[in-house]
């Protein structure tokens, strides 16, 4: 009687051996993204960074791809999730192609896949840790959006995971306007991530801006924004704190 | 077509590399009333001759609503023809709620025909015995498909099936170059008039 391990159903919320089946907290993250639509696209930044709890353990891990002809994923949260999206999503793609026929799937189609999938992992208490953003260019169409682990999808001309939605999404909601020029979506790109920079713990300074046109998609080299630490409110930051 | 000792289920063949269970289906298809099919670059039209039992009895509905973009009409078994319908408004639908975009008609007539061609290789089923017109609409344009029983499909400009087709076909091939601008034509109804 011993011997028999005992049989409980691979879906079962109960004890510790289902617990092994499914996700429970993340372990490998990456930070925020953030996005916004301009004239001729859609441009996305983030940084490189894989954090392990607190360690700024990897430093480059690229945390945007493109997908197929017309979108480019981003993803925050668990990186080994996201490469399980991304091997879900070349699947698709690949079946897409493979039908020759003219037709592609874009980036509104991709966007409701992912949508499906994450709500679906959610509702078996299994969920992909990951809030992604999808961006993509069809028809002339800009098309800009995002789903979280939990299955909350939605559309905007600017969005943003994690702390990004704090920190960025204010900026981008005063600054951000129709018809952006190519350098000036940058530029507000990298103000937002400059505001991450100096106050998200999990980010680092090495990242990457993706863009996405008609014409397709380029993901930059990553390199590092300049920042400034001179303020004198940082000088001597204990000077005024109790105990000190 | 006569009798013969090949012609017992659809998975044998016959010397003369038939498989005469599929043909049969087809004679089906040219016994129903006709079904006809024409598209311009913008729309297609579906015309049909709804035939009534008896006086007493209502018309058969033989042209389907698929989905938004997609309609098809049929001839031969009708049952058939629906339960093929129920297949297809089941397809796109699916398709409509996983990527919020309407199925491209044209990967809609390859299951169909996928789906047809697997009763002409499994001994315990039969072919269906309907054709099907499918007209729909997608991103590069107005299509006019033709589903067989046997598993084909051609894309058409016009096209007609069912009983005294031939009429209503050779009224289409001289006139289809015509089509590609007209906007809707309601005149195909003449052509049922044989």
């Amino acid at each position: 009687m011993q011997f028999m391990a005992s049989k409980q159903p691979e879906n079962s919320l109960l004890g510790p051996e289902s617990d092994s089946q499914r996700t429970l907290y993340p372990y490998v993250t990456g930070t925020s993204v953030v996005a916004l639509k301009y004239k001729d696209g859609i441009l996305m930044a983030a940084d490189m960074g894989g954090s392990y709890g607190s360690t700024l353990r990897y430093k480059s891990v690229e945390r945007m791809k493109p997908i197929g002809k017309h979108s480019l994923l981003g993803a925050s949260g668990e990186i080994s999730d996201f490469q399980e999206i991304l091997h879900y999503l070349d699947e698709l793609i690949l079946y897409d192609n493979m039908w020759d026929d003219g037709n592609s799937l874009g980036p509104k189609e991709v966007h409701n896949y992912l949508t499906r999938v994450m709500y679906n992992r959610r509702n078996k208490f299994n969920p992909l840790w990951n809030s992604l953003v999808l961006g993509g260019v069809k028809n002339g169409q800009k098309y800009l959006g995002t789903v979280s682990m939990i299955g909350v999808n939605f559309e905007d001309n600017h969005v943003a995971t994690g702390f990004g939605n704090h920190l960025a999404r204010p900026i981008l909601r005063q600054e951000w306007h129709e018809n952006l020029s190519f350098e000036d979506g940058v530029r507000l790109l990298e103000k937002c991530m400059r505001v991450l920079l100096y106050r998200d713990r999990s980010a680092i300074n090495k990242l990457q801006i993706a863009k996405i046109t008609e014409e397709g998609s380029t993901i930059s080299q990553p390199y590092s924004l300049k920042t400034y630490w001179e303020f004198s409110a940082f000088a001597n930051p204990a000077q005024g704190a109790v105990g000190s | 077509m006569f009798r013969n000792q090949y012609d017992t289920d659809v998975t044998t063949w016959s010397p003369a590399g038939r498989l005469f269970q599929v043909e049969y289906a087809m004679e089906a298809v040219k016994q129903g009333s006709a079904a006809i099919g024409l598209r311009s670059r913008t729309h297609i039209v579906l015309g049909c001759v709804n035939k009534a039992n008896s006086e007493l009895s209502s018309h058969q509905k033989k042209i389907f609503k698929v989905d938004d973009h997609i309609g098809v009409a049929i001839a031969g078994l009708t049952a058939d023809g629906r339960v093929l319908s129920r297949y297809m408004r089941n397809e796109c639908i699916n398709y409509s709620f996983t990527y919020e975009s309407p199925l491209p008609v044209g990967r809609l007539v390859v299951q169909l025909a996928d789906k047809a061609q697997v009763c002409t290789q499994r001994s315990w089923k039969r072919p269906y015995g309907v054709g099907l017109l499918v007209a729909g609409l997608d991103e590069s344009g107005a299509h006019l498909y033709y589903n067989c029983p046997s598993g084909n499909y051609f894309e058409y400009q016009a096209f007609s099936i069912g009983s005294r087709s031939q009429a209503a076909k050779t009224y289409l091939e001289r006139r289809f170059e015509n089509f590609t601008d007209a906007c809707g034509m309601i005149w195909s109804r003449m052509l049922l008039w044989q």
